[in-house]
């Protein structure tokens, strides 16, 4: 145990003298955070039950659905289902446990740019929502093929290639949702539910409000992120008017609350 | 080397470091001293870059750490043992740091390897650890990036005897090989054995800086009688300063003539009489600090 087992480079270290030192790059960075999001108890079985999850809502679709719906569009939205809770969870978590779980001591020591981890995260996240649509568009379309075989039908491809990225837009901008409040709250607990408010509480609230006060219901594209994220998972973002709807609601519930997260995350102490 | 210049850190309603300035050297230990929320913490998290100081400054040789392209390379950091994902395995949490640093992989069972984690234990996951495995693996992360500064709080907290002497000459080691290690202890006997400097702070001020040498050497008498408490209040009304310690020793500043002559005059019969040798870390930190204690125990 008092045995002096160091290690060869420090021997030659007789008189301290400065290293060239390189900066660390933002592509190790982001490799790191994409193993932080992963090696985790947590985050393993998340990053499980999204394959999982992807084979059981295919095998339900194949077992339950009627004949006439056994189309790839009724693939891609029961494989999205679960993905689009699994994935802003995913999102919270890479952010919050640096600060639940204390990590974030180590973390931000190594890189004392407190920025640049965040953007590491960030680019991680939308690597892996990506990663996971495509799984979910794979899986489907295996789902598609056997469904089709077993029903005896013909194999319908009903999803254009103009809905597919609305689809992975709308699980980006789900992980985005969770990767604000993430920041934002910097609690894993606090950030959850608070997915859970945003995403079904207040969408419920904000229906009821239309449904009450007529001013409201032409406001709401512009204000809920739920209508417009319902309409993204249709692929029904198409016209200008669309597109701008979709621009206020991320502007409302993801750009300005990031800003004010990161500059408050920038300056808070780590503890 | 690290310089701390006229560091404040103020919180709403109350300053946690006020005004402070020390240098710790490289080649040597230094000890960072101080009672519970003295300030050490504090301290430590600025040098950092995790806390942001009021005013003032802490520069690693010359070098805001926040500036330092690739800190981890240059100093080793331990504030918080426990401070890691409870569900990451010690391997894993050493691999991360190990890639963040960009090091090879094979550095990473070089450390298991030194802090004497053995290869099951690594792959366990932090949650299941003692505090004197997590303090393993956090000089373990510390040392990954091979610094040439340790700044280490409370590293031999949770750490068995034998853990405890083998981070002392590890710590003796690397100072040796012209490191500069800045530790906070409340394990006076460690710093007293390993330290080569002090620093003494309470209530987020500096009470004492200097070696330990110079420190400890303190002159002044040691004086014991049969009542200590009849003696303390005799040298006080004479107006000499004591220090009643709690084996019934009494410690001041005056020389042992005078002292003895006070004893004379009180007709208080003393049981020893001597110049005070180097006083004990644990005396020295006792009397600094009285003003700062919460339980007032040197009085």
């Amino acid at each position: 145990m008092t045995a002096m087992i160091f290690p060869p480079s420090s021997g030659t270290k007789a008189s301290p003298v400065r290293r060239t030192v390189q900066p660390i790059a933002t592509t190790r960075l982001v490799k790191v955070e994409l193993r932080k999001m992963f090696n985790t108890r947590s985050g393993f079985w998340m990053l499980v039950s999204i394959g999982v999850l992807s084979v059981l809502a295919t095998v339900a679709v194949i077992v339950f659905a009627p004949q006439g719906k056994v189309t790839y569009e009724s693939f891609a939205t029961a494989i999205g289902l679960p993905m689009s809770v699994i994935l802003p969870m995913i999102a919270i978590l890479a952010v919050t446990s640096e600060w639940s779980q204390r990590s974030g001591l180590t973390t931000f020591t190594l890189v004392p740019s407190r920025g640049r981890v965040v953007d590491a995260k960030a680019i991680a996240t939308v690597l892996v929502g990506l990663g996971s649509t495509a799984i979910a568009f794979a899986v489907g379309a295996v789902g598609n093929l056997v469904g089709s075989t077993l029903a005896g039908v013909d194999t319908v491809w009903d999803v254009s290639l103009a809905a597919a990225p609305q689809m992975a837009l709308g699980n980006l901008i789900g992980m985005a949702i969770g990767f604000t409040l993430g920041v934002v709250l910097r609690a894993s607990a606090a950030a959850i539910v608070g997915y859970f408010v945003v995403a079904f509480v207040l969408s419920g609230v904000l229906e009821l409000l239309a449904m009450v006060k007529p001013w409201f219901l032409d406001l709401q594209p512009w204000i809920d992120w739920n209508f417009t994220q319902v309409e993204l998972f249709a692929g029904a973002t198409n016209t200008a008017k669309e597109w701008a709807m979709l621009g206020s609601t991320t502007m409302i519930w993801i750009v300005i609350p990031l800003a004010i997260g990161l500059f408050t995350l920038r300056r808070a102490e780590v503890k | 080397m690290i310089t701390v210049e006229s560091l404040t850190r103020r919180y709403a309603g109350f300053t946690a470091v006020d005004n402070i300035s020390f240098t710790a050297q490289p080649g040597r230990v230094t000890g960072f001293l101080g009672p519970n929320g003295a300030g050490k913490s504090t301290t430590m998290r600025v040098m950092v870059g995790l806390t942001a100081p009021t005013s003032g400054s802490a520069t690693i040789d010359g070098v805001r750490f926040a500036d330092l392209p690739n800190p981890g390379l240059e100093v080793g950091v331990l504030l918080d043992a426990s401070a890691q994902h409870a569900g990451r395995t010690g391997r894993e949490i050493l691999t991360v740091a190990s890639d963040t640093m960009g090091l090879p992989r094979s550095r990473v069972d070089e450390m298991i390897e030194l802090v004497s984690l053995t290869p099951a234990e690594a792959k366990r996951r932090v949650r299941n650890y003692s505090l004197g495995m997590r303090q393993r693996l956090g000089i373990a992360t510390a040392l990954l990036g091979d610094p040439t500064v340790l700044i280490l709080d409370e590293p031999a907290n949770g750490l068995d005897p034998a853990g405890i002497r083998w981070m002392r000459d590890l710590l003796t080691e690397f100072a040796s090989h012209g490191g500069t290690v800045l530790l906070s202890s409340h394990l006076l006997h460690e710093i007293e054995v390993i330290a080569d400097d002090l620093v003494v702070i309470g209530n987020g001020k500096i009470v004492a800086a200097g070696t330990k040498e110079e420190l400890l050497s303190a002159a002044g008498t040691l004086a014991r009688a049969t009542s200590p408490r009849d003696l303390a209040h005799a040298l006080e009304a004479s107006g000499i300063a004591s220090t009643l310690a709690g084996d019934g020793s009494i410690r001041t500043d005056a020389d042992p003539a005078r002292v003895g002559a006070v004893a004379l005059t009180h007709q208080i019969a003393l049981t020893e009489l001597r110049p005070a040798e180097g006083a004990g870390l644990e005396e020295m930190f006792l009397s600094l600090t009285a003003d700062t204690q919460r339980e007032g125990v040197a009085l």
